[in-house]
């Protein structure tokens, strides 16, 4: 920054921090606000008479005599069942990143060594098929699982993220491992080890920074997957997303709205921790495809 | 590496892809050939008092055990394809004889549930993409500009929009428009119009699917953009000032022509992202006013009578119009892919 290029007149740098500060509070005011208005009452969070009844709470006085209220997180963790749906949407998500990262490591180091056409036509293949609509495949699927009984079990729904998952992972991990030095394995082998061997034992060792920001994002797809849970998933195996789909579409009588929103809150929760620890790996991850791309 | 190492590392990720990626195509290609069978008839006889008459009515048991042997339907042909559901050459056909005009004729067009759906989808896509690009750009430059303190909090904040569920981010903002949301309520303290609700129109419906599509992934525009600012070389923008550029000519001529390749990299996961547009729709509850391709194949998949064939002709239908938009793609890559090769 100490290039003279760089160096901005007052007037350009006080536009762009304004800029920016603008862009912060389009970001981050819908979160804030639906944070602060889940611990109001409906009548508040939706104020008909004074929208400054959001900020101070009337309603929500009056009707509870506290200026907060965990009514909402009540009803939708213990009335409603939404532990149930966390715990599901618990085990997809584990299950989906470690199967995903284990099929696409093998996958993604074999691409990356192989200087074969055939692992360049398998890339675009992986492309095209990335760009699928998942919703068409899960049309795709519904019948035959209806008729083999497949449907609405979570191992189900597991492998059908894995899958509609390894396009991307193949594509992140065969970057990744393309940085890593070809010698390190080519020298195994001279010493004796077989491919296998030399991913075993000098592969792995260096390959957790790439694998841990694939990880991230095949979290990202399980964790934030609509399309395939909502139409895979029975009722009792539901997961929170299509949980939430369904506080909003069964009853739209008072209070039940702000289950939902309280399960929104809940559900956006970890994904803050998420960006708040791995903020660094996701930005990685996101401009690596940028540069192979 | 050997053929058969090669194999076997990718034989678990490639049965995968096969299975649930592949095969389901094939599946859904066969579905749309097929359509549900028609109900049993059968014929009785009822004699009473006054003589005999024949009788038609739907016998329901044998219908039910037709159904589930052969789940799959009776073959249809192509007919699902050109039915009003879907491509509807017989009322396109209409309405482009009985047209007043090009407009009227499009209005025409516009009631017909696919041609609706793609309208959306279509603008969606190439409203959104442009935008995304264009404001990721503008807030990585700024960023780029910022004193070094507010950069990270900057980051950390911009990515949420991004990194939020789909359908739960719609629905976040879906309560902030509502007529008595902040957000809602604050248009019509601007626009003095109690009644104006961000609901009620299809333009008005549509301008808030794009601009809840731009606040979704122009974070990501950004975190590209801002990767790729910090490789711009320093020295030929010291040169593109000596030689007099002023800051635009030096975004223009030095800076941009430097993020092109992410530029073609952000519009084609664009595309590819903002085609299968679907949550959003659900989250707004924005289904009278817009539907996009993705959203007619789950309302088919969704009701009591599952319309499987319809929703397997979409598909295919849905799969062309992705298969078009990457061309482009996949012949570049395939040109430089054989340059290489020579």
């Amino acid at each position: 920054m100490t290039s003279r290029a760089n160096r901005a007149s007052k007037p350009l740098m006080i536009a762009s921090t304004g800029f920016v500060l603008i862009w912060v509070f389009i970001a981050a005011f819908p979160f804030v606000w639906t944070l602060w208005g889940s611990f109001k009452v409906q009548g508040d969070f939706f104020s008909k008479a004074d929208w400054r009844y959001a900020l101070n709470g009337t309603r929500t006085a009056i009707e509870t005599g506290g200026l907060f209220t965990g009514a909402g997180y009540e009803g939708a963790w213990v009335q409603q069942e939404f532990w149930r749906a966390a715990l599901n949407t618990g085990i997809v998500v584990l299950f989906t990143v470690l199967i995903s990262l284990t099929l696409g490591t093998l996958g993604g180091y074999a691409l990356a060594r192989s200087g074969h056409n055939y692992a360049f036509w398998l890339l675009m293949i992986a492309l095209v098929f990335r760009a699928m609509p998942h919703i068409t495949l899960v049309s795709g699927y519904l019948l035959p699982f209806f008729e083999w009984n497949l449907w609405g079990h979570l191992p189900t729904t597991i492998i059908v993220l894995v899958a509609i998952n390894q396009p991307f992972t193949l594509w992140m991990l065969h970057s990744f491992f393309l940085n890593i030095p070809k010698d390190l394995d080519e020298s195994a082998k001279v010493d004796g080890c077989t491919q296998f061997q030399a991913f075993r034992h000098v592969i792995i060792p260096v390959m957790w920074p790439g694998v841990i920001t694939t990880g991230l994002f095949s979290f990202l797809l399980a964790y934030n997957d609509f399309a395939v849970t909502s139409m895979l998933l029975s009722k009792d195996n539901q997961t929170m997303v299509p949980a939430i789909a369904g506080f909003l579409g069964s009853t739209f009588e008072e209070g039940n709205v702000m289950f939902a929103v309280a399960a929104v809150v809940s559900a956006t929760a970890p994904l803050f921790v998420l960006v708040m620890f791995f903020q660094r790996q996701i930005v990685s991850g996101l401009t690596a495809g940028a540069v192979k791309g | 590496m050997a053929h058969r190492t090669f194999f076997w590392f990718i034989l678990p990720s490639l049965a995968a892809m096969l299975l649930f990626i592949a095969l389901p195509l094939v599946s859904v290609a066969v579905q749309s050939l097929h359509i549900e069978h028609e109900q049993v008839l059968k014929v009785t006889k009822n004699c009473g008092p006054f003589g005999c008459k024949e009788e038609t009515t739907v016998d329901a048991e044998a219908t039910r055990v037709l159904r589930d042997q052969k789940p799959l339907g009776r073959f249809n042909g192509l007919k699902t394809y050109f039915d009003r559901g879907h491509l509807a050459t017989a009322e396109v056909a209409q309405a482009w004889q009985e047209r007043s005009s090009l407009g009227g004729f499009l209005a025409d067009l516009y009631n017909l549930p696919l041609y609706k759906a793609i309208g959306f989808t279509l603008v969606y896509t190439f409203v959104v993409t442009p935008l995304v690009i264009v404001l990721g750009l503008a807030i990585a430059l700024g960023v780029n500009r910022v004193t070094p303190i507010l950069k990270g909090p900057t980051i950390f904040v911009s990515l949420l929009p991004m990194i939020v569920t789909p359908l739960i981010g719609s629905l976040i903002l879906f309560w902030m428009i509502d007529a008595q949301g902040i957000i809602g309520k604050s248009l019509q303290y601007f626009f003095d119009d109690p009644e104006l609700s961000l609901k009620a129109s299809p333009a008005l419906t549509w301008m808030t699917l794009i601009v809840y599509g731009i606040w979704h992934s122009a974070p990501f525009a950004f975190v590209v953009f801002y990767a790729g600012l910090q490789t711009v070389n320093s020295d030929s923008l010291e040169a593109a000032q000596i030689d007099g550029a002023n800051r635009w000519q030096q975004l223009r001529y030095v800076v941009i022509p430097h993020l092109m390749p992410l530029v073609i990299f952000i519009s084609l996961i664009q595309l590819m992202d903002n085609f299968r547009v679907f949550e959003p729709i659900v989250g707004f509850s924005a289904q009278a006013n817009a539907t996009s391709l993705s959203f007619i194949i789950f309302n088919d998949l969704r009701g009591d009578v599952m319309r499987f064939n319809s929703a397997a002709a979409t598909s295919v239908l849905t799969i062309l119009g992705v298969t078009i938009l990457l061309l482009p793609v996949l012949i570049r890559t395939w040109r430089d892919f054989k340059g290489k090769a020579i």
